[in-house]
């Protein structure tokens, strides 16, 4: 048992460290670590900036553009650009349907769309939820239906993230209603944003943001060329994809970035005369939550070796995303409490709309309490975390 | 013992509860809350008609002279509704504090206008590094002539732009901590060096920081000239966070209801959410603490004017912390069970959450009044 990392590890971090020093910019870094929201043009910028690195898709092999890491540097990279305050990268192409296509798509389908992913020339979302099929995502209705080379799309999708951004969105789609069971009649399809009959419209969130969108299909013609692997077989294809997501779900860099701000604005908060911080109850808080911390780390460690080796991901990869998210909104919650009644004021949570500079009390409370609203959605979303509980009851214990 | 309500009491509750039924849909909120005031006067009216300003005043100054049972049962709907309007600030507070100060010179000039809802009252005391401790004033009033000139600030003060005059507290000696010292003075709300800067809350309210820069007053503005401030402003609020508590308990009450509403009609893998075990537990959960709330809040209403004042404290501060703890968890909860629908701003459900954080946050947080708590033995 070794839990240091390699001196070539070392190395490799001290690079990453070099480089962001060197080409993170700083107006981008400070609205991160400020807790402000990332603008869409700010991800395009960096992700540019990545890619002229050579670092653009750190889990993509090299043969696609990517970097061909082991899951160990993949890690560090993470973690050191979101130390750094660099944009957490939109997962929806680079995590998500570039790994699909890397694995099950087509050479054409590969040179198309890869590349652009990397250069972040196109920005993709996710069509899976739908009104009636949330967390029982294989009940979905959206039809296809085949017209000699199209399909022709109905349906709505919905709690789509940045559709108003996107101008691809990957869509689960049912191919064949009278399939035996409901996840064998489902296919894969990309989609051009731009296509006729699309139609999105924002849903307000309780933060007042404009984050997500219901996704309208009314007669929309998708080239058959633009499905992934075969008909009918869309499940595979998804749930690959929804392993992927939850990994990269966990946040231990971005959390511990989150301890560093709330023990600043802790420090810099007076409780009777003294640092907030000292405080023996609300430090005990601020302790909890890092020795939290500490032991998500240690399990995400284990189960990046299990990676490594190419063992299947043993129980502690299916805890990340529970213990991840739990510790992110516990650290929302004590940073909206540290300002006490400076988390009032209240303007929306929207990196576009504004970067509150107009409300009251101390420039870092501003973005506090919609930060606290805005990340209840960490365990509704990507296979909720009741959700996840049941998996971890079914899978590991065989309850 | 007797937990129950007299006729009077009753009636009370359901009058209030079937007006902002009727009067206060969740859509005319919205529409209210859009204003440019974020209040409606005009509702102000109505809440008057119904003698509800004139509740917490005493009857020798034209009020009702009822009890934080009645403020209880009112603000138990108002809660459900999610009341927009100053009631708590201005209907609860600002009368409690007049009769604590006991200045019956203005007690007699301010607490009629306040009963018939011509006048907004506004208690001005948080300043920036309050958080929950009343002694915590640093706005000083010095002697100049015959009068006094204020400087200072004070911060977060719910429903200030509704305000036709504050009751704003301020130091007539010794340093930020001190108990003696703190005076209670009128200030008008277009007084000349005062400036009122509102904004939004995060539970759709309307706040602002005061700036006081050589603001000048009559020596007639200083209130109670021989009363104990500090011990008035903490009977007052003590009276007020008791019907914070009751508000808090409305709104868990809703909530759940919502929430389990919602579950029964939600259907996915074929069934009603509400039939997985795991949610029911969590409902039940739910339960448990709105049960422990409403108790407290009980606690609360018997105990906020107790004489014995560490009785008083104990109350208090243990109902804040249990109706803390439980207005945090319903609240995320409700939303977590609704999955993304909770985080709409379209259900109401979302409104409820917020405004449960911002009571959590009011006038000293749960960590805040646990170790009040501790420190009182
Ligand atoms: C901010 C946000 C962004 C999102 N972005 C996207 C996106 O880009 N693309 C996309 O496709 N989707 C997206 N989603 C949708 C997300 O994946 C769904 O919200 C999630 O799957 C839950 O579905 P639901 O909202 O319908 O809730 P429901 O499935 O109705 O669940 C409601 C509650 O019931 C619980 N529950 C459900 N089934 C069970 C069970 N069997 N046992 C125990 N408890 C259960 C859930 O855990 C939850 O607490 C997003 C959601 C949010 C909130």
């Amino acid at each position: 048992m070794d839990l240091n990392y390699t001196p070539e590890q070392l190395a490799f971090r001290e690079e990453v460290r070099e480089f962001l020093r060197e080409h993170l910019p700083a107006d981008i870094s400070e609205r991160v670590k400020a807790g402000l929201g990332v603008r869409a043009e700010d991800y395009r910028r960096w992700q540019r900036i990545l890619f002229e690195r050579g670092w653009g898709a750190p889990t993509w092999p090299k043969e696609f553009g990517g970097t061909g890491w082991d899951p160990v540097r993949v890690h560090i990279f993470e973690e050191e650009l979101a130390l750094a305050g660099a944009p957490k990268p939109v997962p929806f192409g680079l995590r998500m349907v570039g790994p699909v296509i890397i694995e099950f798509g087509t050479p054409e389908q590969q040179k198309r769309f890869l590349p652009r992913i990397l250069r972040g020339e196109d920005w993709w979302c996710q069509g899976y939820s739908e009104p009636g099929a949330g967390s029982d995502l294989a009940s979905l209705k959206t039809r296809a239906e085949r017209h000699g080379d199209h399909y022709i799309v109905n349906g709505q999708k919905t709690w789509n993230t940045s559709g108003h951004y996107a101008n691809w969105i990957f869509c689960l789609v049912r191919t064949d209603p009278n399939a035996p069971k409901p996840q064998q009649g489902i296919s894969f399809l990309l989609i051009d944003m731009s296509t006729p009959g699309i139609t999105v419209r924002p849903i307000r969130t309780l933060d007042g943001a404009h984050e997500v969108n219901e996704v309208w299909f009314e007669n929309v013609k998708v080239p058959v060329e633009n499905r992934i692997g075969e008909e009918n077989k869309g499940w595979t294809y998804a749930k690959f994809l929804l392993s992927h997501e939850r990994t990269s779900i966990a946040g231990i860099g971005s959390s511990k970035r989150e301890l560093q701000r709330l023990k600043s604005i802790a420090r810099q908060e007076m409780k009777n005369g003294r640092p907030l911080l000292e405080d023996p109850l609300f430090a005990a808080r601020v302790a909890q939550v890092e020795i939290d911390l500490m032991a998500l780390e240690i399990t995400a460690l284990r189960a990046l070796a299990a990676a490594a080796e190419n063992r299947a991901p043993g129980p502690e990869a299916s805890i990340l995303k529970i213990k991840g998210t739990e510790i992110q909104q516990t650290l929302s919650e004590l940073l909206m409490h540290a300002v006490g009644q400076y988390a009032l004021p209240f303007e929306r949570h929207s990196p576009e709309e504004n970067d509150f500079k107009s409300v009251a009390g101390p420039e870092y409370a501003a973005p506090l309490a919609g930060t606290y609203c805005n990340l209840r959605k960490v365990t509704i979303y990507g296979g909720s975390n009741e959700i996840q509980r049941n998996i971890i009851a079914q899978t590991i214990l065989g309850l | 013992m007797d937990f129950t309500f007299t006729d009077e009491q009753q009636l009370l509750a359901d009058t209030v509860q079937r007006f902002v039924r009727e009067h206060y849909s969740f859509e005319t909120r919205r529409e209210i809350a859009a204003s440019e005031h974020g209040w409606s006067p005009a509702l102000w009216q109505e809440l008057a008609n119904l003698g509800l300003t004139a509740l917490n005043v005493p009857q020798e100054h034209g009020g009702l002279g009822a009890g934080p049972v009645e403020t209880m049962l009112v603000m138990n709907a108002f809660g459900e509704a999610l009341l927009l309007e100053p009631y708590l600030e201005a209907a609860v507070l600002a009368p409690a504090l007049l009769q604590a100060l006991g200045d019956a010179k203005v007690a007699s000039e301010l607490l009629p206008a306040i009963a018939s809802g011509e006048r907004i009252v506004i208690v001005a005391h948080q300043e920036p590094q309050t958080r929950g401790e009343l002694n915590m004033v640093t706005t000083r009033a010095e002697k100049n002539g015959d009068g006094y000139v204020l400087q200072g600030k004070k911060s977060v003060i719910m429903h200030a732009s509704a305000a036709h005059e504050f009751l704003l507290t301020a130091r007539t000696s010794g340093k930020a901590t001190d108990a003696a010292g703190v005076r209670v003075f009128r200030v008008p709300s277009d007084a000349a060096g005062l400036t009122i800067n509102s904004y939004r809350t995060l539970d759709g309210r309307r706040a602002a920081d005061l700036e006081l820069d050589r603001v000048r007053l009559p020596s007639e503005s200083l209130i109670g000239a021989d009363s104990d401030t500090l011990a008035a402003l903490e009977t007052a609020h003590h009276i007020s966070l008791s019907a914070l508590c009751a508000e808090a308990v409305g709104i868990m009450k809703a909530v759940n209801a919502a929430t389990i509403e919602y579950t029964k009609n939600r259907k996915q893998f074929g069934q009603p959410l509400s039939r997985f075990q795991v949610l029911q537990h969590r409902m039940v959960d739910m339960f448990i603490h709105a049960e422990q709330a409403l108790s407290m809040s009980y606690l609360a209403a018997i105990k906020c004017q107790d004489p014995d004042i560490n009785e008083r404290r104990r109350a208090l501060s243990a109902a804040k912390v249990v109706i803390g703890r439980a207005g945090r968890f319903i609240g995320q909860q409700a939303i977590q069970l609704h999955g993304g629908m909770g985080m709409t701003d379209e259900l109401i459900v979302s409104h409820y959450f917020k405004r449960l954080t911002a009571i959590e946050l009011t006038w000293g947080d749960t960590d805040f009044h646990l170790q009040q708590f501790a420190g009182l033995g």
